[in-house]
């Protein structure tokens, strides 16, 4: 089959098949990866929901992203700063009030009256925000996003409100020490495992050789967060396929056009701002609320980058695409690089027993460049993963110029999703 | 076709009162009044820099102008923003043809219909309420195939706008109009850069409209266009108007051809 025949073939598919194909070959690819390594069976298993929890997470972003930038045309740059809002809400709201020593207490009710508060939060933020911010043209309303984002963060991490008292009720967030996420959203997932019948599911993987009862409860969070991110995924569709969808469209194409067809874009803008940063707020809480603890250091503004490569690689406007985006940085850029960091000394005994050389890291670049001359690949990949966590940055550059030059749509950003409802065809087909 | 401007008692769809516009201390339009009436193809004509495109954005709301007032079907619109005048029923086209280029062509014929049921984010979202959404667009589907049809557009319905030849994205602009079933089309030199042959069907069209019920005010540059399709004519020059009337009025005014002729008046 010819190159051409094989790629017409594969773009006929349904985007369904693309998403689970990709996780697939990611499960394979990581399998392989693990096997070599001589995992044991629950490492094995833990690496594949590692990626699994991290696709979906920025898949949830992605997703809220391309509403504002694929869709809208906004250029918001607060990505991080709304996850914040939306976790230290929900850590806020559904902290204990009277928790261990030195920690500092929330205002003491349910998980999900937490989360709730987190997005509505989150979307009500977006929504100030967008007030002044969305009279402005697309790099004023970067400049501000940004801001706004460094601003939120800045404040998280001063002892403005780190612990304050109102009416009697103690809360805060901790200052740049950060706060205890006791009551987050994997503590429900985690209470399943740990009871009948989950307990029995727990004891069924002991058995096969899971011996990790956390691996088995950060599966079932990984499977949580794929469900959400299907229920997303059908919420953004449907907006996109109706027509609040196509205003959106036609604003990011021409506002004055928009306008003259009698749309009020001002409030278009603003209701998807908010909604956009409402689900920024929840796929903070999924995030970094199940690590149990938050700290302002996370929302740092690289976070909004990689949000942004990310969608730019799956391709802005395409739902799908995000999804793909998603799962491709956070597996293949961001959780890669960190793997291969973590387990670089038998990595490298598996490339010299195969390749020679020596396994001594040179020191600096040019050492490094010394020995990828003199044919030392060994030594010159061991200098890469001594400093991967600065060299992925390099890599992550190269893919954007790429891009740019030869798929500036990303993977599925050139693909026409009609904004409409109904499909478009004359006649009845579909009735 | 020179009925409606025999008719000074029948009640105008556009008022236009003593409309005046300032660029800082430049006056670009001053004391400009006129009235439209319906059913009519009025057309709006002038020497470059004469006032017609600050006059049309004052009209569509993309401009304020600075003094004057603007009445629409009665109600007054004069500082209205665009989407309010577009929401009252008077739309405008471009002059550069604005077509949403990255969107399709049905996708820009379905965005036109005003106050649609799926605008409403719940609407959009929710399982119950989207079935209406979709009956709604099923409905606007027919008419924008009706529409592709008369303009001859159907080959091209699911390409993308910014695709289309210049004459093609003049036609979409007018379909995208009339898609809103407005009471009054405004249309911005809707002839710039359109062949001779789409020229001829774009013109038959318009007559075919108005004789329909639609009323157009139309600015153009091309004399000879105006002359033969447009009752009243409106001549502006240096920001006023220099005279109203039939095209055999306007042909015989010495005024206008001293204007058009660069005369020392």
């Amino acid at each position: 089959m010819t190159a051409s025949g094989f790629r017409s073939r594969l773009t006929g598919l349904p985007d369904a098949v693309y998403v689970f194909g990709l996780m697939a070959g990611l499960y394979v690819v990581f399998t392989g990866l693990t096997v070599l390594l001589n995992f044991e069976l629950a490492g094995v298993v833990n690496t594949l929901r590692a990626i699994t929890y991290f696709s979906a997470v920025y898949a949830m972003v992605v997703l809220a992203l391309n509403l504002h930038w694929g869709y809208t045309g906004l250029f918001n740059l607060g990505v991080a700063g709304f996850m914040a809002v939306g976790v230290y809400t929900m850590a806020i709201v559904s902290g204990p009030t009277n928790p261990g020593p030195a920690e500092i207490p929330g205002l003491g009710m349910s998980l999900w009256v937490g989360v709730v508060a987190g997005v509505v939060v989150a979307g009500l933020v977006g929504v100030l925000a967008s007030l002044p911010a969305l009279r402005l043209e697309a790099d004023y309303l970067a400049i501000v996003t940004l801001a706004l984002s460094e601003i939120i963060r800045l404040v998280l991490n001063s002892t403005l409100i780190q612990e304050v008292s109102v009416f009697g009720v103690t809360f805060g967030t901790g200052g740049a020490t950060g706060l205890t996420v006791q009551n987050n959203p994997q503590t429900p997932v985690t209470a399943f495992f740990q009871s009948w019948p989950g307990s029995a599911i727990t004891d069924m993987a002991m058995a096969i050789g899971i011996n990790r009862p956390t691996v088995v409860e950060g599966i079932g969070y990984a499977i949580v967060l794929g469900a959400v991110v299907g229920l997303l995924f059908v919420f953004v569709r449907r907006i996109a396929t109706s027509p609040f969808g196509r205003v959106l469209k036609a604003i990011r194409e021409d506002q004055v056009v928009a306008a003259a067809l009698g749309k009020d874009t001002r409030w278009f803008k603003i209701i998807i701002f908010g909604v956009g940063c409402g689900l920024m707020g929840l796929a903070g809480i999924l995030w970094y609320g199940s690590d149990g603890y938050i700290n302002p250091l996370s929302f740092r503004p690289n976070i909004t980058f990689y949000v942004f490569v990310a969608l730019i690689i799956g391709g802005a406007g395409s739902n799908t695409g995000s999804i793909i985006g998603g799962s491709i940085f956070a597996s293949v850029l961001f959780y890669l690089p960190q793997f291969l960091e973590q387990n670089s000394t038998p990595v490298l005994d598996g490339i010299q027993s195969v390749l020679g050389g020596s396994t001594a890291t040179p020191q600096t670049v040019i050492d490094a460049g010394g020995a990828l001359v003199g044919l030392d690949l060994t030594a010159f990949l061991a200098y890469c993963f001594a400093n991967i966590s600065s060299l992925r940055f390099i890599g992550v550059g190269l893919i954007l110029i790429y891009l740019m030059q030869r798929r500036p749509d990303g993977l599925f950003g050139h693909r026409i999703e009609t904004a409409a409802s109904v499909p478009l065809t004359t006649g009845d087909t579909d009735e | 076709m020179s009925e409606s401007s025999d008719e000074p008692t029948a009640e105008p769809v556009l008022a236009v009162d003593s409309l005046e516009k300032q660029f800082g201390g430049i006056t670009a339009v001053e004391d400009v009044s006129f009235d439209i009436q319906p059913g009519s193809l009025t057309g709006l004509i002038g020497p470059n820099g004469a006032g017609k495109s600050t006059t049309f954005n004052c009209i569509s709301g993309t401009l304020t102008p600075t003094s004057g007032t603007v009445h629409f079907q009665g109600t007054e619109i004069t500082d209205a923003p665009s989407h309010v005048v577009a929401e009252h029923g008077l739309f405008r086209t471009f002059q550069i043809a604005r077509e949403l280029e990255e969107m399709t062509v049905l996708e820009n014929l379905l965005l036109a219909p005003p106050n649609q049921l799926g605008e409403s984010l719940i609407y959009a979202v929710t399982p119950g309420l989207r079935q209406r959404v979709q009956k709604q667009e099923r409905e606007l589907r027919e008419r924008a195939w009706e529409l592709l049809e008369r303009f001859e557009l159907e080959h091209l319905a699911r390409e993308y706008a910014g695709s289309l030849s210049g004459g093609q994205r003049k036609l979409l602009e007018l379909a995208r109009a009339l898609m809103a079933e407005p009471s009054m089309v405004l249309l911005d030199e809707p002839l710039a850069g359109v062949n001779p042959t789409l020229e001829t069907q774009l013109l038959e069209g318009l007559h075919e409209l108005r004789e329909e019920g639609y009323t157009f005010l139309l600015v153009e540059h091309d004399m000879n266009v105006i002359m033969n399709h447009c009752d009243p004519i409106i001549v502006m020059h240096q920001g006023s108007i220099l005279t109203v009337g039939t095209a055999d009025e306007i042909r015989s005014n010495d005024r206008v051809i001293d204007a058009y002729l660069g005369g020392d008046r």
